[in-house]
């Protein structure tokens, strides 16, 4: 039995068929008779919704609410002749991100490809065409000549000293104190009473006789006594001694320097919201991860208190955990100690991410083979360096999109700070749209901020879907 | 470890390098860190409340409460105690939660299903749905229903009918949204909510007489404590159930009549409790069909019958029975009958639809993304059209993914539900709050809410836990 053909058999791929505009909307659009009323129906609904839209927003809208209090809605009450220091902390975080950028793109041979000049044009463009922002240009245009210049100087650091990657988080922690300081304002160094600023206590002070302490125990070497006591007593003795200088000296010196205090109460707008979102994100992830292992962990004790945190804590509103800190947590302190109320809703914030990112985490341990920790240990690995070095890494790459989802719902849990009293992004609006000159422009300052958190969310999970698929060997 | 065995002799040495002796002695130092904090805050909590003089305890619920809530199904007023007050919450909490878990679902699985339509556009409107309401606040959704939306509706006097004055269908005001509806009273609106949450609890007790029937224990001390949990819980559900079939309005602890008195007791409840009982009979027929065309090959057309008869009754008992009622238009502006809804709850239930149907939407869709691409060919090749395809095929297979997270959105729309307070409805938040502001007592109020909200919680997630083990594979 033979089959006749009376053509010969085509070789290599099938052809590509190239459908014009009319066989794909045939395709697409009107391929059977329901498909077509309902391509009918939805293409009637959209376009008029469209065309209302359209209409609503650029002839019957009333923008001013936006226009007049565009300061408002970036940094709340913040005093305009301190606006120089948002700017900065703007600055810092921008060339940051721009070293950052350089340093890890450093083996690529084009930092900046097609794409990123083509987006940094649009986002320069925008800045220059939109009304609101023009009469910034200048600093926003600084602002992304600032990160373009950084990212080439952080490509050429990275190329001539690799080991400077390390310090990418070194200088996040210590930029975000001194932006923490820019922001707040007050004496730099403590004077009496007051207490110095937290980046002086915290990087100087403590980071100082840390680094001090650690060095001595490493240098020097008594004797006669056993080395770990006598590291121990040199560690203390270099921190006790360096603390007690830098605490004491500026003081003594009569050194008084400072910005002026801008209390938190003044803090607020988008500002806020960032500072928040940051700073919990900051705070969440290394609970989250904590709580995971130790949801995992063979130590019962350990996994009882992680299971009944994470449970309890996922068991409630959010809302309830915020009223919790704003209310609750001063009467769980000694008298008289009451903690600012960004710091409260941050600690709220805290609390409740921890335990759903915890969840997250677990989620991608039980992801990572046995295998893995198994050969791990087969290589003579201990428990706590297996699961830093092999399954945690592991386990956040598998779980990266459940963590920046996690991070995306605590940037859009912030708002709910707005009702318990902060003005944050949307607690600025509420109470400028409640103000006579703006009554019933709702509809124009919701959709305002609804298009920046929509930006900075969109903005996150984009990101999370290019680190996944950088990440992503497997499939190579 | 043969190293404490062969060697009697004490050793510190070799103690610190036992691996066992570092556990228990972490988890010992864990005990008593968290103790010391815990001592620390309660004994903090203990000298605060002496001194403003206040002593823990519930008994201030008895207190009236004397504030109004706009809107409740329990009749509640001003004079009425506390205790009152946080049960008119709790029953608004959960008319919101009952509600838009329904709407949510169905919104979220039509967009979900609606993402893999041969329809282009439809496919694409439904991408766009969930990309631009994931990526903003709750909170500000809520605020736009209701400051944008609900409240910027005309007035009463010029309300909005729908579709005309003749036959008003659907009448919207800023006060009040008026929808065809069964007209039933607030006792049997309250029964059937109750009848609900009774059912979600017999799920649970379901669960425990299965365990305690087939005896799956652990064997030693766990399985004793699992013993005693679930001996527990019977009890509790019990106790629990009674109270919300059969308690009585006129006792000063419940001021809710039990659902099957309520129900009972009006005309219309009667026939609620007729559909409760065919839906059960409908299930067992249906169980009884599957079984006689499995095991004995027969076509089942008795059952089928049966299960027709059993729908076409309760159809007719849905339309005839309840009332069913067109909005009356009142002189001078205004509505009454029908389905009737404040602002503030159509505002609230609208913004979590939106919301959580977006979420929903995903997981439909990336349940039905697992299923295999063959399940499709082969669905399609045997002759199924598209649809029939998902609806018989691809949609139940991809139920077994959908569930376990539909699972916590469903426990995310009940804490969700308590932003529904920032817009006005008095839910349990809202009057946890107030209650709060009134007394000043944050840890009573606290913690009820807390208990509420986690035993809410506990209830859906057990349940839909039954739910998922329904539909796994059944593996031989």
């Amino acid at each position: 039995m033979t089959t006749v053909s009376s053509r010969p058999i085509e070789r290599g791929a099938p052809r590509v068929q190239s459908i014009g505009p009319v066989a794909w909307s045939r395709k697409h659009l009107f391929n059977s008779w329901f498909n077509s009323i309902l391509t009918i129906v939805l293409g009637l609904t959209l376009g008029a919704a469209l065309f209302n839209l359209l209409s609503w927003a650029f002839i019957q809208a009333n923008w001013s609410v936006v226009a007049d209090n565009f300061g408002n809605f970036m940094s709340g009450l913040y005093p305009p002749e301190s606006y120089w220091r948002i700017w900065s902390v703007l600055g810092i975080i921008m060339g940051l991100s721009g070293l950052t950028w350089g340093l890890l793109a450093r083996n690529q041979p084009q930092l900046f490809s097609r794409n990123v000049l083509i987006g940094l044009g649009a986002i320069a463009l925008f800045f220059i065409l939109w009304p609101l922002t023009r009469p910034h240009t200048p600093y926003l245009i600084g602002v992304l000549v600032l990160l373009a210049v950084a990212a080439a100087a952080g490509q050429a650091i990275g190329r001539k000293a690799p080991g400077s990657t390390k310090w990418i988080l070194a200088a996040w922690l210590v930029s975000y104190f001194v932006d923490l300081y820019l922001l707040g304002g007050g004496p730099f160094f403590g004077r009496g009473t007051l207490s110095p600023s937290l980046f002086y206590s915290i990087i100087v002070m403590l980071g100082g006789g840390i680094v001090a302490g650690w060095q001595l125990s490493q240098r020097i070497s008594i004797p006669q006594i056993p080395t770990w006591i006598s590291k121990i007593v040199l560690f203390l003795v270099g921190f006790i001694v360096v603390y007690q200088v830098l605490w004491r000296l500026p003081y003594a010196l009569g050194l008084d320097v400072g910005l002026k205090n801008v209390s938190t109460n003044s803090w607020g707008g988008l500002t806020l919201t960032l500072l928040l979102a940051i700073s919990g994100i900051a705070l969440c992830f290394p609970a989250g991860v904590l709580l995971a292992l130790g949801r995992r962990s063979k130590l019962p004790i350990v996994q009882a208190f992680s299971v009944a945190y994470i449970e309890l804590i996922r068991g409630v509103p959010l809302i309830s955990i915020l009223f919790m800190g704003q209310v609750l947590i001063p009467l769980f302190l000694p008298e008289g100690v009451r903690p600012d109320r960004v710091v409260r809703a941050i600690i709220g914030l805290t609390i409740f991410s921890a335990a759903y990112l915890a969840e997250n985490v677990r989620a991608g341990l039980q992801a990572v083979p046995l295998g893995q920790s198994e050969a791990a240990q087969s290589l003579g690995l201990n428990k706590p360096l297996t699961t830093a070095l092999i399954v945690l890494p592991q386990a956040l790459k598998t779980a990266i999109p459940a963590i920046v989802g996690q991070f995306i719902s605590l940037f859009q849990d912030t708002t709910l700070l707005g009702i318990v009293g902060l003005v944050e992004l949307l607690g600025i609006s509420q109470n400028l749209l409640a103000s006579p000159t703006y009554l019933g422009d709702y509809k124009e300052g919701y959709v305002f901020i609804a298009a920046i958190y929509w930006v900075f969310c969109y903005a996150m999970s984009y990101g999370s879907r290019r680190i996944e698929s950088a990440l992503n060997t497997d499939l190579r | 470890m043969a190293n404490t065995s062969s060697k009697p002799a004490f050793s510190l040495r070799a103690l610190l390098r036992d691996e066992r002796f570092w556990q228990i002695a972490f988890q010992v130092i864990l005990v008593i860190v968290v103790a010391a904090v815990f001592s620390y805050l309660f004994g903090n909590l203990n000298r605060n409340m002496s001194r403003s003089g206040i002593q823990f305890g519930f008994s201030f619920f008895k207190n009236p409460a004397s504030f109004a809530i706009g809107e409740d199904l329990l009749s509640y007023s001003a004079q009425d105690s506390y205790t009152k007050a946080i049960q008119t919450g709790i029953v608004n909490s959960l008319r919101l939660v009952a509600a838009s878990v329904i709407t949510a679902t169905i919104v979220g699985v039509a967009a979900g299903v609606a993402s893999f339509s041969d329809n282009w556009l439809l496919q694409k409107i439904s991408r766009v749905y969930v990309g631009l309401v994931r990526n903003v606040p709750l909170l500000l959704q809520l605020f736009f229903w209701y400051f944008a939306v609900f409240l910027a509706a005309p007035r009463k006097e010029n309300q909005i009918v729908f579709p005309s004055p003749n036959s008003p269908w659907l009448v919207i005001s800023n006060n009040n949204v008026n929808t065809v509806g069964p007209g039933l009273p607030d006792e049997v609106w309250v029964g059937m909510m109750l009848l609900a949450l009774s059912m979600l609890l017999f799920g649970l007790l379901w669960r425990s007489l299965t365990a305690f029937r087939e005896g799956r224990f652990a064997a030693g001390l766990a399985g004793w404590f699992s013993r005693i949990g679930n001996a527990v819980m019977i009890a509790f559900v019990l106790l629990a159930n009674y109270y919300l079939l059969f308690s009585n309005s006129a006792e000063d602890r419940l001021f809710f009549k039990g659902a099957l008195i309520a129900l009972f007791t009006n005309a219309a409840g009667l026939w609620i409790v007729a559909l409760a009982v065919m839906t059960a009979v409908g299930i067992t027929l249906w169980r009884l069909r599957t079984k006689a065309m499995l095991e004995r090959g027969q076509e089942g057309k008795v059952y089928l019958a049966g299960l027709i008869a059993i729908a076409l009754l309760a159809v007719v008992i849905v339309l005839l029975a309840f009332d069913w009622t067109v909005p009356t238009l009142v002189e001078g502006g205004g509505a009454t009958g029908g389905l009737e809804m404040s602002v503030r709850y159509a505002a609230a239930l609208t913004g979590l639809t939106f919301y959580t149907g977006a979420f929903i939407a995903e997981i439909v869709r990336a349940g039905i993304q697992s299923v295999s691409r063959g399940q499709w060919e082969a669905a399609r090749s045997v002759g199924l059209s598209n649809g029939k395809a998902m609806q018989l095929v691809v949609f139940p297979q991809s139920l077994r993914v959908i569930i376990p997270p539909l699972n916590s959105e469903f426990a995310n729309l009940a804490k969700n539900s308590s932003l529904a307070f920032a817009v006005g409805y008095p839910d349990l938040y809202a009057v946890a709050n107030t209650t709060f502001n009134q007394t000043g007592r944050p840890i009573e109020v606290f913690l009820v809410m807390m208990a509420t909200y986690l035993s809410l919680n506990l209830l859906i997630s057990l349940n839909m836990n039954q739910l998922n083990n329904a539909v796994q594979f059944k593996e031989r």
